[in-house]
């Protein structure tokens, strides 16, 4: 495309609105606006300037504010139908079961409920149109930024000192008028910007004051921050990057962590501890009185264990690591892994102890106890008596098709089948034994008799590694760069110049924060003695301004 | 004295301080001609003097408490309200530094107030923590967060005072209508004050078991006359009020209960307010606004946002992020808290690029300001007492 030449003599990029270099209006438009806009300098912008190929029209599509608006919009909005009901991960039923989730929404919340969960809302911010709308938030700042961020750059840097009459003119803030003596004005005003830690530069009766202009580049900046830190979210669908899984152990268990190959932990201890009744009754004691119990606080004793580097494939040789108390806001971190106290069960059965009678005389054969994680097949028993454990259900849940089913394989209601041998009896009687219920196919002669159970604590523990920590933190680290950068400082020009005769024109622009703008003319003002000037969008206060002066 | 009780009346007095710097940023607006001719009016220098004074009362209630349960008093409802009032405050005076505008003081202070005794309806009991929030960074995150938020709010206050300036009251339209709704919203809140308070002196209390939406039997204590009914409830109060109707498990038929009843107080004070002075509550409020500066109050509303959304960020999410992840071994995990912040944020990144690009300025930024607020209020209070998550306090 041809090049646009100024009347300064200035070669300008086919686009631009004002003149780089002197801020002629270079369009039609520019000529006839009273108070031009000057947001990005008036500069050749690749949206505003191509608009025919498809290429074209996505680049156009995604820089407009208006577009990047209606994203930010619809994120912002569908993310709020996200909270009107619980999303799936909150609900307290099998997360892999479509059904029981169905039902659980139905249940509580009636029809909208139901359609809910038909309309995926209840798993929505993992849906394909979600993660759509979040690269098209990202895209759009991408192409929105570099299409502006260039020609911003390049006209800043390009701009002289001494501006044309009719760029002056065009600014929100213009004065013009005579004043005693021009020159003298001029070298005042430089004196007194100077002071005023305004960069200042001079060209043949011009000034041109300005003051940090980095803070222009605080939105980019910003904006990479969001990028990298999108970035680093889409990192973690990269297997490697990324482990999630929890564990439940027992107190004294020793088991390999799940994502962490190599390591194993032990559960050495688990305490629960609840607000006493003597600290309470200092400050707390109102809020217990209305509440009940608080816990205070729960925590796993463990020990970390790592596999010896030559131990052969397969074998369990162990290298203790560390012992590390784990609780609620400190997990045990090594080798960028961390395991996180999240939740417990108290008084799980461990094992029962179970006797052998006899019916009719109440004769013990003696006790045996059966672990009810491993459960043995065989308890031999005094008097040459023996039980062998034929079937063993952890979480017995009825009969179906006429066999005992297990919902589970942790032992929250445990029930056994039991063949009773015993010297008048060789040929064994079978018995099914649940939690406060003996079946037997006829009537036996002896019975296994529950005598007690023992309990243990088990904690459940979260293990993640996350390698897109650092990325996303780099990332959030920049964008509260670039936010500060661009918001608690602002670009602000002051021009000052000779007109005809001892005439000075001023005129300022600042990207924001126009009053504090605005004082600082003033103080110039004052000390040079420079002509009035107006704020052409505020009347109100230049009428003021006169009213007080009166 | 007890620091607790100290504590106590440290709030007292900076409620009472907050009240009389109202009064005196009153006098300064009225005496005064115009924005310029007020700017170093006595009463004003008065009024803010008032207000640092109450401000560090509060500041000492904040301590003081903080020392008697030995953790940020941050963690629970009463707490964190009162809390945004305080920084709401501290925002105020911030920004009346920067613009030395009384009538920022005479509308922000009445809503500190009101926030305030918002707050105080709530159980003010210290709470000891529960392990997730046992951490530092309770404090740093909640506290950024707050100054962040009330920053943000002091933009609604500045849209608030060019919207009374600017919205005709005289003919009806739209933007009447929602003036005067948002008048009639911190009716509400007035009446929800006035009936807590009713109640409480009266000593009324209701007991009923019920059955909670995980299908477990549960207890619970209504402090009004109970409306509605839980799921299931069986009263165990003998000789108090039946309920009309009983409601599914998903609903908290005793918050039902207090939400209807301020809402029906607070329709009745209104009722009588307009009837007294037979105009619309925001057409009384104009005379007080109308000598602000409106391209002031506009640059307000922004210079607000612009301080705030940094803090914003930093609070409600970086340092969110950061404890999440120690806490729950996750830095993001959509619970309803998390996501009204995300929308709160999205919300004011909106609002700059409105005002930025397409030159929302004037009524629609002073509206987007109000709106702002609104979001924030939803998420300290709605989210809070209605769509539970992992940070629900009350
Ligand atoms: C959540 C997402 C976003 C955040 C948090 C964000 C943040 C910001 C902030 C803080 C500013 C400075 C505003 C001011 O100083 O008043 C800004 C400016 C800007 N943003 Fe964004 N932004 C986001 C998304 C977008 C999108 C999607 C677009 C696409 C159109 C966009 C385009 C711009 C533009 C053009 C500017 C002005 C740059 C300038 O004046 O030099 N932003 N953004």
């Amino acid at each position: 495309m041809s090049k646009i030449k100024c009347q300064c003599g200035h070669d300008n990029p086919f686009g631009t609105v004002l003149c780089e270099k002197c801020g002629r209006p270079m369009t039609e438009e520019a000529k006839k606006s009273e108070v031009v806009d000057m947001r990005y300098e008036g500069s050749a912008r690749r949206s505003q300037t191509y608009k025919r190929s498809i290429i074209d029209k996505i680049w156009n599509f995604f820089s407009s504010v208006k577009v990047g608006v209606g994203i930010i919009i619809a994120v912002l909005a569908t993310s709020a139908i996200g909270t009107l009901f619980p999303q799936k991960l909150y609900v307290p039923v099998n997360q892999d079961s479509p059904a029981e989730l169905l039902a659980y929404y139905e249940r509580l919340y009636g029809i909208i409920g139901t359609l809910y969960y038909k309309l995926g809302f209840y798993d929505m911010y993992n849906s394909w149109w979600f993660k759509i709308l979040i690269g098209m938030l990202g895209t759009s700042i991408i192409i929105a930024s570099v299409d502006r961020v260039i020609p911003l750059y390049k006209s800043l840097k390009k701009q002289r000192t001494k501006r044309h009459a009719s760029f002056m003119k065009r600014q929100r803030i213009y004065g013009a008028g005579l004043s005693g003596d021009a020159g003298s004005s001029l070298a005042k005003a430089e004196e007194k910007l100077k002071n005023m830690k305004y960069n200042v530069k001079t060209e043949d009766g011009a000034i041109l004051a300005e003051k940090n202009r980095f803070s222009r580049w605080g939105p980019y900046v910003n904006h990479t921050g969001l990028i990298i830190f999108l970035f680093g979210v889409l990192l973690r669908g990269i297997p490697g990057f990324y482990v999630d899984q929890t564990m439940w152990i027992r107190e004294g268990e020793l088991r390999s962590i799940p994502g962490a190959p190599d390591y194993y932990l032990e559960n050495k201890d688990f305490i629960l501890e609840t607000y006493s009744k003597e600290e309470a009754d200092e400050v707390f004691g109102e809020a217990i009185d209305r509440v009940g119990t608080i816990v205070k606080s729960y925590q796993t004793d463990v020990s970390l264990y790592k596999k010896k580097e030559d131990s052969l494939p397969g074998s369990t040789d162990l290298e203790h690591v560390k012992d590390y108390p784990i609780v609620v806001n400190k997990p045990l971190k090594f080798d960028g892994y961390n395991i996180f106290q999240m939740d417990y069960r108290l008084a799980e059965l461990k094992s029962m102890t179970m006797q052998l009678i006899e019916k009719k005389t109440g004769k013990s054969f003696g006790q045996f106890t059966i672990d009810l994680d491993d459960p043995e097949g065989v308890y031999e028993l005094n008097d040459g008596a023996r039980v062998d454990l034929i079937g063993y259900y952890a979480d017995y849940d009825g009969v179906e098709n006429g066999e005992p089913v297990s919902k589970s394989p942790i032992p929250n209601n445990p029930a056994f089948i039991f063949d009773m041998i015993t010297p008048e009896k060789p040929n064994g009687e079978k018995s099914f034994v649940a939690i406060r219920q003996t079946l037997e196919t006829e009537e036996n002669a002896y019975q296994v008799k529950f005598v007690s159970a023992e309990t243990r604590d088990i904690s459940g523990l979260t293990i993640r590694k996350d390698k897109t920590l650092y990325i996303l933190l780099l990332g959030g680290l920049i964008f509260m760069i670039g936010v500060i950068q661009g918001s608690y400082w602002n670009h602000r020009r002051i021009w000052i110049q000779k007109g005809e005769g001892e005439e000075l024109l001023i005129a300022a622009h600042t990207n924001k924060n126009w009053f504090s703008l605005k004082k600082d003319l003033n103080a110039v003002k004052e000390f040079a003695d420079l002509p009035k000037y107006e704020d052409r969008l505020d009347n109100e206060s230049s009428s003021e301004e006169e009213e007080g002066e009166k | 004295m007890g620091l607790a009780s100290l504590s106590a009346n440290l709030l007292l007095v900076s409620f009472i301080a907050y009240l009389v710097a109202t009064l005196f940023f009153g006098g300064a607006v009225k005496g005064a001609k115009s924005e310029a001719s007020y700017s170093n009016h006595r009463w004003g220098n008065v009024g803010i003097t008032i207000t640092i004074i109450g401000f560090i009362t509060h500041l000492g209630y904040f301590i003081t408490r903080w020392m008697a349960s030995g953790h940020a008093p941050l963690s629970n409802m009463f707490e964190f309200t009162t809390a945004f009032g305080m920084m709401l405050v501290g925002a105020f005076i911030l920004l009346f530094f920067l613009y030395r505008t009384p009538s920022l003081g005479l509308f922000a202070l009445p809503i500190a107030v009101i926030i305030i005794g918002y707050a105080s309806m709530f159980p003010r009991e210290i709470t000891p923590l529960i392990p997730a929030l046992q951490s530092i960074w309770l404090a740093v995150h909640v506290i950024t967060t707050v100054i962040g938020e009330s920053i943000l709010a002091i933009s609604a206050v500045a849209g608030l005072i060019y919207l009374l300036k600017h919205v005709d009251m005289t003919k009806p339209s739209r933007q009447r209508f929602w003036l005067e709704a948002v008048m009639f919203t911190i009716v509400l809140v007035l009446g929800f004050v006035l009936s807590s308070t009713t109640f409480k002196v009266a000593g009324y209390e209701a007991h009923f078991t019920y059955i909670d939406k995980n299908e477990a039997p549960a207890k619970i204590t209504y402090h009004y006359p109970p409306l509605f009914g839980m799921h299931e409830y069986e009263a165990q109060t003998p000789g108090a009020m039946e309920p009309w109707a009983e409601m599914p498990a998903v609903i908290n038929a005793q918050k039902l209960t207090t939400f209807v009843w301020s809402v029906v107080t607070g329709t009745i004070l209104y009722l009588i307010l307009r009837l007294i002075f037979r105009r619309p509550i925001a057409s009384l409020l104009q005379p007080f606004a109308k000598k602000a500066n409106s391209q002031l109050m506009d640059e307000i509303g922004y210079r607000s946002v612009l301080i705030g959304f940094p803090v914003f960020t930093l609070g409600a999410l970086i340092f969110a992020m950061i404890w999440a992840h120690e806490a729950w071994s996750r830095f993001w995990g959509w619970d309803p808290k998390e996501v009204w912040a995300l929308i709160t944020w999205l919300f004011y990144a909106a609002f700059l690029h409105l005002r930025l690009s397409k030159g929302w300025e004037g009524k629609k930024s002073a509206w987007l300001a109000v709106i702002g607020f609104v979001i924030i209020m939803f998420n300290l209070i709605a989210v809070n007492l209605i769509i539970a998550g992992l940070h629900s306090y009350a």
